[in-house]
């Protein structure tokens, strides 16, 4: 039987007469066609913009100007929110995802707690913000809690709440993989519990470990929603700043800051995600 | 050299307690701190939602209780009416999640068949999505927002950026279903039976992994209803802008928690029906 | 240990089992899935804790002493080096535990690698050694604590069959040298046979022989030990005073006080001779050769004798001259044989 193959690559052979050869990969087109209008093309926008002054000229400022305020100051209050949130999210993450790895593989409790992560970690936004109101605000129902609207523990209390799902989501695979082996091995040669933490356990963990919050960084800095809901008066990170300077009611839009401040967020992330998939490669090696 | 040895004659006779020995005080040490901690994170977790539950209910003075809330949501005049918003989002929901598969589930079939050497790069510009936040993206869509405004001022248009929003979730919903199956076996089967790629692609390989496809479908449909950011700087009417500007004009109004919970009602059920079909058909299937 | 006994739920595991091991001595548990031959080990390790009964060690009782204070090296199937350690590392992990020096910690790593011959292999990662040289660097690490005793669970079921033999035999080298009491568990009969200087066959939490290789293999002391050491005829025969009547000749029982009647004579292969016959008869002792399987020296020849089946083992030579289809004739040499109980219909030959 004389198929043609799916395996070639490129051209398909010419039909007799019927159809001119189209190299394969132009079937991609109408994504790339999107994708490109609609995600390189925005984002390159924002980088060319930021290098440009209002004139259009070149204007390479933009490469201090993150470190000046009043920007700094956005950027300060975005790492202070995305540390303290990463870092209660990953502890206490760390610490639920180790009691459901712990567990029976196939248990109920386990399926519960992975299918409730999946639906909070996504479950941010203007909904979760209001619900804490009501929750430990002023006039919550819980608690009064007076600290609620301050910077940054007020708001780093609902970030942590969407956070801790994602780092179980992310972290849970790695201590799946911390081998029965290991810790009998680390026994018969005589380790305490605590010994085997210390010398095995946690140093297999770490990179898995610290790549998560890294991800939990960067989910992190780049929600906006949540806090808008929270407080719109004050600006405190970096991405309530870029929406005032977009829609800035003070005559004519700050677009170019708007810009510069993208930029600077796009670099943050760059960083990040870049950590994130060296220590991801580590943890995988040893945690396969 | 030691010797390992049996002791007397006669076998202990101390019948075991369950527990008795090093391992098992482990065990219950390990029990013990599980259920502190599973109790800790589900108060955690549940109380936010029990307190909207509770203020869903409130009345129109604090500490009675009504259902009003609940029938306001098609009743909410706003303006805009609260309707109007759920209306739109719904639509957007279903717009963005059509349009996500149309645009993926044939390129990546024909990228899996004929195009693999792009697959890398293809993989990289789906996931990309991840790491420019959307707040950022929105900064690059205002100039084109502002063409697309000349066109058409609906807020439907919001579809054209939730579609990049929701790629990598449905990339990775996709590529799973389609690594479940032999795309290429599949695909010269049918080829060598004649078929088109058009019908290798929609009649074929697409019908087998309609699980996939249904939970991309849901991943997108669910990001459109949750979506803030850009609605927002775009200064477009959605259902979350919509119940942020409630609760800016009315604070802690019930009715806008009435209307999350019956979003996240709704989005829970969806999850639960595609689980529960993929269920059956596995089962169905010989 | 004795008198032990664990139960998983409705499974019992053990029961009731006792084994004593000499000092210095290597005992091979064998035996199939789930008889049991691993919880013993892994209850000796301390990784398990026993329902009933006791442990002792060196004249100590340690049942209820947890797993690291046992003072017992232990090598696993698989996976068991710390992923990010070196080999040394590795080897060095229970010297460090005890607070041994740095400098003599290394010595005692290099020296342990050296015995297993991976000194060159020191300074690399666990997943830089192919799946032998991590089971030797395993073997090194359990040693380097000098334990009382060693216990190996497996050790050469994940590796390839050439590196299978090689390892074994290093390991018994190893054993030997360093005098070490050993408890081996396996499923693999000639792994067993090969370097323990007893063997244990358990079935069903319940140890059936404990016996040197040799013994078990040619006396064996039950039917399924019979069965699942070496290769086993099944010829069905019937029983009467001290011996049983197969296929028209008596053989001596090895149990004369097996009840007379329908029985399953167990007759080793070797034991089976063939010679060519031209007669024509077709008597109950003849047959047609259907197969014939090439191991060496020695072939395996299966015979058809019309309701049922029988193999031989020959000497190559011979089993050349006799190919498929050829008539023979056997005899069966008078070993005592056992029986199992039971007039089951004549089936193939077992292994």
């Amino acid at each position: 039987m004389a198929a043609t193959t799916a395996s070639d690559t490129g051209a398909r052979p010419v039909r007799a007469g019927r159809r001119p050869r189209l190299p394969a990969w132009l079937g991609t087109t109408p994504f790339l066609v999107y994708i490109g209008i609609f995600l390189l093309l925005p984002t390159g926008i924002v980088v060319v913009n930021a290098f440009r002054s209002p004139s259009g000229a070149l204007n390479l400022s933009s490469l201090t100007t993150p470190f000046e305020s009043p920007d700094r100051s956005y950027f300060t209050g975005s790492l202070e929110l995305c540390l303290i949130s990463s870092v209660f999210g990953a502890v206490l993450g760390a610490i639920l995802a180790y009691a459901i790895a712990s567990g029976d593989p196939d248990g109920t409790v386990r399926r519960l707690y992975i299918a409730v992560s999946g639906v909070l970690a996504q479950f941010g936004g203007v909904t979760l913000a209001f619900a804490f109101v009501v929750l430990i605000g002023p006039v919550g129902l819980l608690i009064h809690a007076s600290w609620f609207y301050t910077f940054p523990w007020g708001i780093a209390v609902i970030y942590t709440y969407f956070q801790v799902p994602l780092m179980v989501l992310v972290f849970l695979p790695a201590i799946d993989g911390l081998k029965a082996q290991w810790r009998e091995a680390s026994d018969s040669l005589g380790a305490s519990s605590w010994q085997y933490w210390r010398y095995v356990g946690a140093p297999l963990l770490a990179p898995a470990f610290f790549g998560a919050a890294l991800l939990l960084f960067a989910n992190a800095l780049s929600a906006f929603a949540t806090i808008v809901a929270w407080e719109n008066q004050i600006a405190y990170i970096v991405p309530q700043q870029i929406y005032l300077a977009i829609n800035s009611e003070v005559g004519l839009s700050n677009v170019n800051q708007a810009d510069v401040l993208a930029l600077g967020m796009i670099v943050m992330v760059a960083i990040i995600m870049t950590g994130y998939a060296f220590l991801q490669r580590r943890a995988a090696r040893w945690l396969r | 050299m030691a010797a390992v040895t049996s002791v007397g004659e006669a076998p202990l006779a101390v019948p075991a307690k369950r527990g008795r020995g090093m391992q098992a005080g482990r065990r219950r040490r390990l029990n013990a701190f599980r259920y502190v901690v599973f109790t800790f994170f589900a108060l955690f977790f549940l109380l936010p939602l029990l307190a909207m539950l509770r203020f869903s209910f409130e009345g129109s003075t604090l500490g009675t209780w009504s259902a009003s809330a609940w029938s306001q949501i098609v009743s909410y005049q706003g303006p805009p009416p609260l309707l109007s918003a759920v209306e739109i989002s719904l639509e957007l929901g279903v717009l963005t999640s059509v349009v996500t598969l149309a645009l993926l589930v044939p390129t990546m079939i024909w990228i899996r068949l004929r195009v693999q050497w792009i697959s890398r790069a293809f993989e990289f510009l789906c996931l990309l999505p991840l790491t420019i936040p959307a707040i950022v993206l929105v900064v690059g869509l205002a100039p084109v927002y502002n063409k697309i405004r000349h066109v058409e001022l609906s807020a439907l248009m919001l579809f054209w950026a939730y579609v990049v929003l929701a790629l990598p979730y449905a990339y990775r919903a996709l590529a799973a279903g389609l690594n479940a199956m032999d795309v290429k076996t599949l695909s010269e089967a049918a080829r060598s039976l004649g078929a088109s790629w058009f019908t290798v692609i929609f009649r074929v390989i697409a019908p087998n992994m309609w699980q996939a496809i249904l939970n991309a479908l849901l991943l997108s449909a669910a990001l459109a209803l949750g979506e803030f950011t850009i609605a927002y700087t775009l200064l477009y009417n959605n259902l979350q802008v919509e119940l942020y500007s409630i609760d800016r004009n009315t604070p802690n109004a019930s009715v806008i928690f009435s209307t999350s919970l019956a979003a996240l009602i709704f989005t829970f059920l969806l999850l639960l029906i595609i689980s529960y079909a993929g269920r059956r058909r596995r089962r169905g299937m010989r | 240990m004795e008198g032990l006994s664990r139960r998983y739920g409705e499974v019992v595991a053990l029961d009731g089992l006792d084994l004593t091991v000499h000092a210095g001595e290597l005992v091979a548990l064998l035996g199939p899935s789930g008889c049991g031959k691993t919880t013993t080990l892994r209850l000796l390790a301390g990784l398990e804790d026993a329902d009933a009964g006791q442990i002792t060690v060196g004249g100590n009782d340690v049942t209820r002493l947890p797993a690291s204070k046992r003072d017992m090296g232990m090598v696993f199937q698989a996976y068991s080096l710390f992923p990010h350690m070196t080999a040394r590392q590795n080897v060095a992990f229970g010297l460090r535990l005890r607070r041994i020096g740095s400098a003599q910690r290394d010595r005692k790593a290099l020296e342990m690698l050296e015995l297993v011959g991976l000194a060159s292999q020191a300074d690399r990662y666990p997943h830089q050694l192919s799946g032998g040289q991590q089971q030797r660097v395993a073997l090194a690490r359990a040693l380097a604590i000098e334990p009382q005793v060693l216990l190996l669970d497996e050790p050469l079921s994940a590796l390839d069959a050439k590196v299978r033999a090689q390892l074994r035999d290093q390991i018994r080298r190893i054993q030997l040298d360093v005098g070490i009491t050993t408890l081996f568990v396996t499923h693999d009969q000639e792994e067993a046979l090969a370097i323990s200087d007893r063997v244990g066959v358990m079935q069903d939490g319940r140890i059936e022989q404990l016996a040197p290789p040799v013994e078990v293999y040619s006396r064996p002391a039950t039917s399924f030990v019979a069965e699942f050491v070496g290769l086993t005829n099944r010829l069905a025969g019937t029983v009467s005073g001290s011996t049983v009547t197969v296929r028209g000749r008596d053989l001596p029982l090895v149990d004369i006080s097996t009840p007379p009647g329908p029985a399953i004579a167990l007759v080793r292969p070797e034991a089976v001779t063939l010679a060519s016959d031209s007669s024509g008869d077709s008597g109950p002792l003849t047959g047609t050769v259907i197969a014939s399987t090439f191991l060496g020296a020695t072939s395996r020849v299966t015979v058809d004798l019309g309701d049922t089946t029988i193999m031989a083992q020959l000497s190559t030579a011979e089993a050349v001259e006799l190919p498929a289809g050829s008539r023979v004739s056997l005899t069966i040499r008078p070993d005592p044989v056992l029986v199992s109980a039971g007039a089951a219909p004549a089936s193939e030959a077992e292994a």
